[in-house]
């Protein structure tokens, strides 16, 4: 093969790797904010991808939603029941060991997935065509209209998010949480809202890229959520779990280095990459790549 | 309060006996029929499935009764849900061999299915017969290398699947060169890949490309640029139809429009839903029976099942009514519901008569059959070929 059309395979697979990633790093964002509020892996999160998913799909199929009010609706859907969840689920088990807490996500995890499966049946259901696909092809490198829509609605959510962290009242309530929660509860911070106030912002997010990856694909089933929030969560900890633009980043990078070791390794490694990422950060770099000396954790 | 006990008390006797005589009450009726049993996926995610194949089932029963039954005896047919899982399965038929006592089975969809039900089914002697598990080690224990007496199969198995398609893609085709994309979570997909790619060598063919994926995943774009890099003529995914829809679409954006084959795992209407028509355009897949086939055997089957069921029937429902029509046959030619005779009397079967195709058995209780060829045409199957064995 010569070399021209090895660079130009090497730009198509980046081209293949952000879009991918931008999905990760939507998904991370939730993982890393309630971890970085309460300390807890929320392994239901992949769930409420699903569920945003979902929603997506029934607002468009069957309220005949156009693509932003059915974004909006799905985002709205999944923070009700990510607030829902918190105060029924976990909030009971503040105080409990971390361990109870963990156990209890995976508990919501699989009722999600399985009560899914009682709902809406495993069959895979497909998208309605919201809006028409041109591919474009740059010097024989092929970009979608999709895929140029889902990179731009994850960094307007991105940025609106650090917007909303770093400018805001609640943003600054959330940090505070997040460094010290009973100094900010002695402040007269309502603790307890801020928590549930996170995990909101985080299922919306998550139903975003739910929304975005069933467009994309056009399928979608109730387990959908498994392997996806498992890589956010390896792409979470690869940035430094409990910092935002490392969730970001750690997406983004994850579905590169997939898109790359499938292109010119093999397919078949490219699960074990993501893995072995994770094992080889826990080893060395156990805060991950921007967890170092960030102090300002949300 | 005494008397409340005494009156509780006296309707739980009455109950006791009402129960005790409805039971009675059944089991001389049972004489007079014949017990067909179904260890069926009716719920969990093969579902749709296991009510295909119940519904071909009881469809071929329905007609044998009006036809004044068999023996001089009415049949009936009774379904155990395995929930598409494997313990399941042997719970299921556990409870069709000795509570209902079943004179011969239809055993699951899923090939693990059957594996895990076979040794019930083996040991009470009951016949069992599967509409489509194709996998060889259903039939054939992999650890005695001995063919399980009482199991059989409707369905051709994967490694002549796989290597219709590599034939049809040398000669129909005219393929020189060809890429694999297999499922690598699916021993079904993997026995394909296998067969087809020694065919395809065998036919002067090469193959430029072998990569896998899982089930669930989604996003194919950084594999199938490597494979598009390679160019080959055809690209052989023999998959089942979520990832096949995702695989088709990904590939006709990147700009490949080769051929695309893949075996039975195809047959769904959610494929094309899930690729978009057009992408599956050039996509072809072998099958056990097409509805559009003219053949009187296939029409007739069509035309009764729509007029019972209001829907075109699938692979597993004519598999599933083969494999009844088969029982049914081997009850006749043996004149006995004895379970063992029936049995003989299906392992000799010679060129019978089915809807997806003329059937005999070879020594590995394997049916020796044709298969069809399917094209997608605008996101219809349409017929394009039959090939024999």
């Amino acid at each position: 093969m010569d070399s021209s059309s090895l660079t130009q395979q090497f730009f198509q697979q980046l081209i293949n790797g952000v879009s991918l990633g931008s999905i990760y790093a939507l998904i991370a964002l939730g993982y890393t904010m309630v971890y970085g509020i309460i300390r807890l892996i929320n392994f239901a999160h992949g769930d409420i991808y699903m569920l945003g998913a979902y929603a997506g799909y029934f607002a468009t199929t069957y309220f005949k939603m156009s693509f932003f009010p059915a974004l909006i609706f799905s985002m709205v859907v999944a923070a009700i029941v990510g607030m829902l969840i918190e105060r029924l689920a976990y909030r009971p088990l503040r105080g409990a060991p971390k361990i109870a807490i963990l156990i209890t996500a995976i508990g919501v995890s699989l009722l999600l997935e399985y009560g899914g499966i009682i709902l809406v049946t495993p069959q895979p259901r497909t998208f309605p065509e919201l809006f028409s696909t041109t591919t474009f092809n740059f010097m024989g490198m092929i970009v979608n209209s999709q895929q140029i829509v889902i990179l731009g609605i994850s960094l307007a959510l991105m940025f609106i998010l650090t917007y909303v962290v770093n400018k805001t009242k609640v943003g600054k309530a959330m940090r505070a949480v997040s460094f010290d929660t009973d100094a900010a509860r002695l402040m007269g911070i309502n603790v307890d809202r801020i928590i549930s106030f996170t995990f909101a912002i985080g299922s919306s997010l998550a139903a975003a890229a739910g929304i975005l990856v069933g467009i994309y694909y056009n399928s979608i089933d109730p387990l959908m959520g498994i392997m996806p929030g498992l890589k956010a969560f390896v792409a979470a900890v690869l940035g430094g779990i409990g910092v935002i633009p490392g969730a970001m980043v750690g997406g983004i990078l994850l579905g590169v280095i997939e898109a790359l070791v499938s292109g010119f390794l093999s397919s078949t490694f490219r699960d074990a990459a993501a893995f072995i990422i994770l094992i080889v950060i826990l080893l060395f770099k156990p805060s991950g790549l921007f967890g170092k000396n960030i102090r300002e954790k949300v | 309060m005494k008397n409340k006990v005494v009156v509780i008390g006296l309707c739980m006797v009455l109950l006791l006996t009402a129960v005790i005589f409805a039971g009675c009450g059944g089991e001389k009726k049972q004489a007079d029929v014949i017990k067909i049993g179904a260890d069926l996926e009716m719920t969990g995610g093969n579902a749709t499935f296991g009510q295909s194949a119940a519904n071909g089932a009881k469809l071929a029963i329905k007609e044998i009764n009006a036809k004044g039954g068999l023996l001089g005896k009415q049949l009936t047919l009774v379904i155990a849900d395995n929930k598409s899982e494997a313990a399941e399965a042997a719970n299921a038929m556990q409870k069709l061999v000795t509570q209902d006592k079943v004179v011969a089975v239809i055993a699951p969809i899923a090939s693990s299915s059957v594996m895990a039900a076979a040794p019930i089914n083996q040991q009470a002697k009951v016949l069992a017969i599967s509409p489509t598990a194709s996998n060889p080690k259903v039939t054939v224990d992999p650890d005695t290398k001995k063919v399980r007496e009482f199991v059989f199969r409707a369905a051709f198995i994967d490694p002549f699947q796989g290597s219709v398609m590599a034939n049809f893609a040398a000669k129909s085709l005219k393929a020189k060169t060809a890429a694999l994309y297999i499922d690598n979570s699916s021993d079904y997909a993997k026995g394909l890949a296998q067969f087809f790619e020694e065919t395809f060598v065998k036919n002067g063919g090469k193959i430029v490309a072998k990569e896998a994926y899982l089930q669930k995943d989604t996003d194919f774009k950084a594999t199938l640029t490597k494979i598009k890099s390679q160019n080959p003529d055809v690209m052989f995914v023999p998959g089942y139809y979520q990832e096949v829809g995702l695989i088709a679409r990904q590939s006709r954006e990147l700009g490949m429009q080769m051929p695309m084959l893949g075996g039975d795992g195809w047959d769904s209407a959610k494929l094309a839903e899930i690729a978009t028509p057009s992408a599956i355009n050039n996509g072809f897949f072998s099958n056990h029976y097409s509805p559009d086939e003219k053949s009187a055997a296939v029409t007739t089957f069509v035309e009764a099942y729509k007029k019972e069921y209001n829907s075109v029937p699938d692979a597993f429902a004519a598999l599933s009514y083969d494999a009844t029509l088969m029982i049914i046959e081997a009850i006749k030619k043996a004149d006995s519901a004895d379970s063992v005779k029936i049995k003989d009397e299906l392992a000799k079967m010679k060129n019978f008569a089915a809807v997806s195709g003329s059937i005999s058995f070879n020594e590995n209780h394997d049916p020796v059959k044709s298969a069809v060829i399917i094209e997608m045409k605008d996101g219809k199957q349409t017929f394009r070929e039959k090939v024999n064995p």
